[in-house]
């Protein structure tokens, strides 16, 4: 027990006076969370669109005050199509619509109407976004329209445009979907981001600095002068974990209270269900750690591995920027391999919907599980011994 | 205060002294460890006993299997073959026990840089369960022996290499153990601190504990009790340092009267001879080992008078002789044109990093043809005044001229002139002996038919045929070395700058390389060098002793002995006479202070 007691205290005090330690524990996790709070936004607000106007009837004009009123575009008229071309070439534009000359006669004769919608392929989702927004825009003058009862647009006439967008004619008048997003109602990404960016820093702490700070010891001889002593291999591998695992949950607590209280995401969960969703976690973040680190004896090569099979894992392949469901099912069934994976998830169900402890207790099962795994590994592979 | 006898328990003493003579506290029995991937065994074969009371030297140069036979004695690596037996107990097997019984300071004495002196003393005495007043006494105890009591609070990496080392032996002390195991405990720290650590350790061995020291340093090896030498992991003697010497009683001369500027003609010529084994230059001397049954050759100049046989010259003895005195190498460069002018010239050098000095104000002249070497301990800022040499740091303030060439502006005109041979003969590991030779040729601006033939000759002069494909960070040690020279030279440089050129090497590899330096100085190449090898040192024209970052004292090596030679040390080596100037060199800082 001195011994274990020993290790420790050299350990926190080793934390303490290293300044990488600290910048990993607390100066990175405010950087990241900076970076997800403010930098990274993964909603579409204000797609930039040109509108061609090619002639002015009041109708036309009706339909751009429209499009001008949506809060999902940033409209900018002209007058020619080759001067939005140049636009779109160019970045300016996410696309543009053009209204052709002849518009309104045609819609007034109750012949087919049609506007026509360009939008850059180079980023498909930006464009997607372009012609979903275009066509809810005119489906709404079209309402507009209807309602106003206009004399000059006849029920014929907004019925072509109808059929031009592929819906059954009164469609907007009779049925109505009314949205409402239940735990994250305003659609902020930065909501489950910051949960999910909790996760990889505990997974730097928990393996990058565990795998740097062992083979720190084996690069200046220390772990030889350790191991030459009576200390057991257990009291060793104790005396690595129990320090890191309180250096990460000091940086769970930072990275709460920054996410809460600076960023206003919400919390709902309790902060039992936290803690030990976060030990479980920590528990493999740490094994795979300290199984990295006695496969890779110098800091560059446990770097190198922990970077690639727990950092990237954790960015890439835990859902917390890349949806699960999405990806490839070979790629799919390996995200079950990693802990980063339930941790998001359970830490995004705790941020935004609160104790569902089913979720949450599977969430810890399957860390618990992997965990185990490092830790028998790691027990099998560590002996006191440089050439085993 | 010598080191309390008594503070060791009682049963350490048991049975330690029998009608038969010392109890054995180690026994190593026809051990052998290969590493896999390895190409030859670390050890092969080895016997070996260490007996409690003595100071056991383990010696041989790097890659001799030194650390690896230590680590097998402490039971953190286990053998193919044979057996290790500490007190009593398995170390395969009771390595437990065996922890319990022993020191053991590794290489960089294992000491966490980031905890003060005290904490580290606290944590290694958890360790070993030293508590209560018994901690407290041993602690006074062991700060006081090691004079350490002054920086108690001060962290381990903020000390001097010889506090560390002091502190490392410390901890090691810290359980009492009857076994002590130092692996090369005085690499790369001063003299002075070699000198009080040897010291310390031989009053351990009076309270009756055992004491292996590994080196590399085979002047370590003659005050040892009992030596164990190996060579590539090949145990080639077993006994006293006495009965070594003896292989070579009678045969050690030296030439006194050699013209100073002819000495290294004279070696040159004496090792072609058919009565000579091996000879090196000291001082203004030559010195030589004449094969079994020879005699002395005839001598131009001067006379032979018989020297006392040294460690090195036995363990050249055992390894078959030395190399020759032919460099093939000098003799396929051309002589360099003769000039008064100094060929390497520095004024005021200094360089500061932030507030420290690492270099003051050291000012020297290199003629061409000279061999100047910088001497000092780790950390004195030899390495520093050499890379400004070399045009690798800017200066301070202060200048450095190669050829005339002021290093701060023309720095690739000035290169082109330079060879360099940076510390552990910085090759790249990953390409073949081959692409070094052809990069590094390259790099000095060699190509076509030039530089084929003169990585051919490299080739054949050096021995790499066999080596050519084998990447540059596998090859053995000595052959390094050899690959590191022939890329510095291939391009015929008028100066030569060798940082710790022989760090490790075999003696047979360091004899070769200073043949072919000391070819190439009688061409008019002009050398510079810096050392720790106090006998390397002597081969050196002149030699500025450095320390603290500056050059304490400029001269032939006689000279510098000159300058240290009292009544009571009337024959000073180089060490001594550096020992003495530093002291002096503290005295007159502390009288100024």
């Amino acid at each position: 027990m001195r011994r274990l007691w020993a290790l420790i205290r050299k350990e926190s005090l080793q934390i303490v006076r290293d300044p990488s330690a600290i910048l990993i524990a607390f100066i990175l996790p405010i950087i990241l969370l900076f970076i997800f709070g403010y930098g990274v936004n993964l909603d579409t607000n204000r797609v930039r669109v040109g509108l061609v106007l090619e002639e002015y009837t009041a109708q036309t004009n009706a339909l751009a005050a429209t499009l001008r009123g949506s809060k999902f575009l940033a409209v900018t008229q002209g007058h020619d199509r080759r001067e939005m071309q140049a636009a779109l070439t160019s970045g300016a534009l996410r696309g543009f619509l053009v209204v052709p000359k002849g518009f309104t006669a045609q819609t007034a004769a109750g012949g087919s109407a049609a506007i026509q919608v360009i939008a850059d392929g180079s980023e498909p989702n930006i464009a997607s976004f372009v012609q979903n927004y275009a066509k809810a825009v005119t489906a709404l003058w079209l309402a507009q329209q209807t309602m106003g009862g206009n004399d000059a647009t006849p029920q014929t006439g907004a019925g072509n445009l109808h059929q031009l967008l592929a819906q059954p004619p009164n469609s907007t008048a009779t049925i109505q979907a009314k949205s409402r997003f239940w735990y994250n109602p305003e659609l902020k990404s930065r909501n489950f981001l910051l949960p999910g960016s909790i996760a990889i820093v505990m997974t730097l702490i928990g393996t990058l600095l565990t795998a740097l700070v062992v083979a720190r010891e084996w690069e200046r001889g220390t772990m030889e002068a350790l191991m030459a002593t009576p200390v057991t291999i257990t009291q060793l591998l104790l005396g690595k974990l129990i320090p890191y695992f309180f250096l990460a949950l000091s940086s769970m607590a930072v990275c709460f209270l920054a996410a809460v209280f600076w960023y206003d995401v919400p919390f709902r969960g309790s902060f039992l269900a936290l803690l030990a969703v976060t030990s479980v976690f920590l528990l493999a973040a740490l094994g795979q750690g300290l199984l990295i680190s006695s496969l890779a004896k110098d800091q560059f090569l446990a770097a190198q591995v922990a970077l690639i099979s727990a950092f990237l894992p954790a960015f890439m392949l835990s859902g917390f920027i890349f949806e699960i469901s999405a990806m490839p099912t070979p790629i799919r069934t390996l995200t079950f391999a990693f802990a980063a994976r339930y941790f998001v998830s359970a830490l995004q169900t705790l941020f935004l919907v609160g104790n569902v402890w089913p979720l949450l207790l599977s969430c810890m099962g399957a860390m618990g599980g992997i965990a185990l795994v490092f830790f028998l590994i790691t027990a099998r592979k560590s002996v006191k011994r440089l050439d085993a | 205060m010598p080191f309390a006898p008594e503070s060791f328990p009682q049963d350490t003493a048991q049975g330690l002294v029998t009608a038969a003579g010392p109890a054995p506290l180690v026994v190593v029995q026809g051990l052998c460890k290969q590493f896999p991937g390895g190409a030859a065994p670390a050890l092969q074969g080895i016997d070996a006993t260490v007996f409690a009371g003595r100071m056991t030297g383990l010696v041989g140069p790097d890659g001799a299997g030194k650390t690896t036979l230590l680590r097998l004695m402490v039971g953190l690596m286990h053998g193919n073959a044979g057996s290790v037996t500490v007190a009593g107990h398995n170390a395969a097997t009771q390595a437990e026990a065996i922890h319990e019984v022993t020191g053991y300071m590794p290489q960089k004495f294992g000491l966490y840089e980031d905890l003060t002196v005290l904490e580290n003393l606290t944590l290694y005495a958890d360790l070993r369960h030293v508590v209560g007043k018994a901690r407290q006494e041993r602690f006074q105890q062991l700060l006081h022996f090691t004079d350490l009591e002054r920086f108690q609070k001060r962290l381990a990496g903020k000390l001097s290499g010889g506090m560390k080392q002091k502190l490392g032996l410390a901890c090691a002390l810290l359980g009492n153990p009857r076994l002590l195991l130092l692996d090369e405990p005085s690499v790369g720290v001063d003299p002075i601190s070699r000198r009080e650590l040897w010291g310390m350790v031989r009053e351990l061995l009076d309270g009756g504990m055992g004491v292996v020291w590994s080196t590399a340093y085979l002047d370590e090896a003659e005050k040892c009790d009992t030596v164990i030498l190996l060579n590539q992991g090949v145990k080639l003697y077993d006994g006293p340092p006495k009965s070594l010497l003896q292989s070579v009683a009678g045969r050690v001369f030296q030439a006194r009267g050699v013209q100073e500027h002819d000495r290294r003609r004279v070696l040159t010529h004496l090792l072609q001879q058919e009565s000579v084994m091996d000879g090196v230059i000291q001082g203004r001397y030559v010195r030589v080992t004449l094969r079994e049954g020879a005699t002395t050759p005839p001598l131009e100049h001067g006379e032979w008078v018989a020297a006392a046989p040294c460690f090195e010259d036995a363990f050249i003895n055992a390894l078959g002789g030395g190399p020759g005195g032919r460099s093939r190498l000098a003799e396929s460069m051309e002589v360099k044109p003769v000039t008064d002018q100094a060929v390497i010239k520095a004024q005021d050098l200094t360089k500061c990093f932030g507030n420290f000095v690492a270099v003051k104000d050291n000012t020297f002249r290199i003629a061409r043809g000279e061999i100047f070497g910088l001497l000092g301990p780790n950390g004195a800022g030899k390495s520093t005044t050499f890379k400004m040499m070399c045009g690798l740091l800017q200066p301070t303030h202060g200048k450095a001229f190669v050829m005339g060439l002021d290093l701060k502006t023309a720095t690739s005109a000035a290169r082109s002139r330079i060879g360099y041979m940076a510390q552990k003969f910085s090759l790249y590991g990953q390409l073949n002996v081959l692409q070094n030779l052809k990069f590094f040729s390259g790099l000095y601006g060699l190509g076509g038919r030039l530089q084929k033939e003169r990585i051919d000759l490299m080739v054949s002069i050096f021995d790499l045929h066999a080596y050519l494909g084998m990447n540059a960070g596998v090859l053995p040690l000595g052959f390094k070395q050899r690959l590191a020279l022939a890329c510095s030279v291939m391009h015929h440089p008028d100066v030569l700058f060798l940082d710790e050129p022989t760090s490790g090497v075999d003696p047979i590899t360091r004899r070769e390389f200073w043949t072919h330096i000391n070819g190439m100085v009688e061409k008019g190449v002009t050398v510079m060098v810096t050392t720790h090898f106090m006998d390397e040192a002597e081969y050196c024209d002149r030699i500025g002793f450095i320390y603290r970052g500056e050059n304490i004292a400029t001269g032939s090596p006689d000279d510098l002995k000159a300058m240290a030679r009292t009544a009571a040390m009337p024959e000073p080596t180089l060490e001594d006479a550096f020992i003495t100037l530093v002291e002096r060199s503290d005295a007159a800082r502390e009288g100024a202070a």
